[in-house]
């Protein structure tokens, strides 16, 4: 299990969405995932974007204009 | 046992593609969505920089729509390929800068590529005969097919019967008979499929689902192609085309000013990219100046950005100029009066 970080600050949706996606391509299950992002829709995007795609999202928080989305990296679909 | 077929579905967050899907969805094809990010989407975000548009829901509608559907989203950024379609239609614009059938044929084209790669059987999408005048004719659905490539790969399940028959219908992957003849602009045969299945929270945007529909868009965007002497653009550039309003002055440049905190705080995030200017005397915008701009002409911006200022009315204004990797002088500025600020300066 690792832990990584993806910087996504002044991109706007679907940006963060799209970067995440792509990180994450190269993570394995349990991996877990920051995304530092400015645009408030990312956090309705990235979480929806999680499910549709069985990821989880382990925490959510805002630190000063920072959304900070912390995603657990689910199975790889068969 | 029969082979379970696999389509991927051109997801544009309308109702159209939302319920295409749905129908080849029941006749039990596994279908993923597609979703190209061109950078001219209409998508909630763009809008959400403006406060005044916080009360709509941030969301996405792509993604909202394949969760609605139960299927996987792939969100593919096709930002520098798409250039080619805005800069150099084959077919043409339709009434402002959009290059309907071009992006259509791309984007099936894309979708084709996706399959191929993935191992996916065919493509879906929303389209009905009649419904746009550029990219949805009897006569334009088969070049895009023809033209990216996807030819009888290509399935449209809301107007299928007024087409021939595709791979997917000939094969017996999926029954015709269950699909659908939906033709011309009316959106009735749409909402009353969208109430059978129990949809009622679905987008319709009046100027479809890109900017390069909307005329005013079009317009700056022609503007900074002017401005800058070539037909070229990068991300940023069309981002900032939707944020702030824009004025032109002088030729050699622009003056974006923010108009609500909600694009301030976008325009923020460029001031170390661009000469920028923010009133010190009095609340007001932050403004970016896109170009070369003189001192004089940064002047003449400080007076502009006044003008949208609490100073509006003031004698003088103090505004600090801040130009790119230097520190911020201030300069004292009487204000525009509110009709001294030329039309055409409005971009």
């Amino acid at each position: 299990m690792s832990h990584h970080e993806l910087n996504a600050r002044r991109l706007l949706c679907p940006m963060p969405v799209i970067r995440a996606q792509k990180f994450i391509e190269s993570l394995s299950a349990g991996d877990t995932l920051d995304v530092v992002c400015t645009d408030p829709g990312a956090k309705n995007d990235i979480p929806a974007w999680c499910r549709i795609h069985g990821h989880r999202i382990l925490e959510m928080k805002t630190v000063e204009r920072d959304i900070i989305i912390t995603i657990e990296v689910g199975p790889r679909a068969p | 046992m029969t082979q379970q077929r696999k389509a991927v579905a051109l997801i544009s967050g309308g109702l159209d593609s939302m319920l295409a899907t749905k129908v080849v969805l029941d006749l039990g094809i596994h279908v993923e969505g597609i979703n190209f990010y061109t950078g001219f989407c209409v998508e909630g975000h763009t809008h959400a920089i403006r406060n005044k548009h916080q009360a709509r829901p941030k969301r996405n509608n792509a993604l909202w729509v394949a969760e609605q559907l139960g299927i996987k989203l792939h969100i593919i950024e096709v930002i520098e390929e798409y250039k080619n379609v805005v800069l150099n239609p084959k077919h043409g614009y339709g009434q402002h800068m959009n290059p309907c059938l071009d992006c259509k044929g791309f984007m099936v084209r894309k979708a084709h590529e996706w399959i191929t790669e993935n191992g996916f059987d065919f493509i879906v999408t929303g389209e009905v005969m009649g419904q746009r005048p550029m990219s949805q004719r009897r006569d334009t659905m088969p070049v895009v097919a023809r033209e990216s490539g996807a030819n009888d790969l290509l399935l449209r399940p809301l107007c299928a019967k007024h087409l021939a028959p595709t791979r997917p219908e000939r094969e017996g992957w999926i029954d015709r008979e269950k699909l659908l003849d939906f033709h011309g602009r009316s959106r009735k045969p749409q909402i009353a499929l969208a109430a059978k299945y129990g949809l009622n929270d679905y987008a319709q945007p009046a100027g479809g689902c890109c900017f390069l529909t909307n005329e005013q868009y079009s317009h700056k965007l022609t503007d900074l192609f002017a401005a800058r002497g070539k037909r070229d653009y990068e991300l940023d550039d069309i981002m900032l085309l939707k944020v702030g309003r824009h004025l032109r002055p002088r030729p050699n440049f622009k003056v974006i000013v923010g108009r609500e905190e909600g694009e301030n705080n976008y325009l923020e995030g460029y001031r170390h990219q661009f000469t920028h200017l923010r009133t010190v005397s009095h609340s007001g915008p932050l403004a970016l100046v896109d170009g070369d701009a003189s001192d004089a002409d940064l002047e003449l911006a400080a007076q502009i950005v006044a003008r949208y200022s609490q100073g509006r009315e003031a004698n003088q204004v103090s505004v600090s100029i801040t130009r790119v990797g230097e520190t911020a002088r201030i300069v004292e500025v009487v204000p525009f009066a509110q009709d001294a600020v030329p039309q055409e300066w409005h971009v």
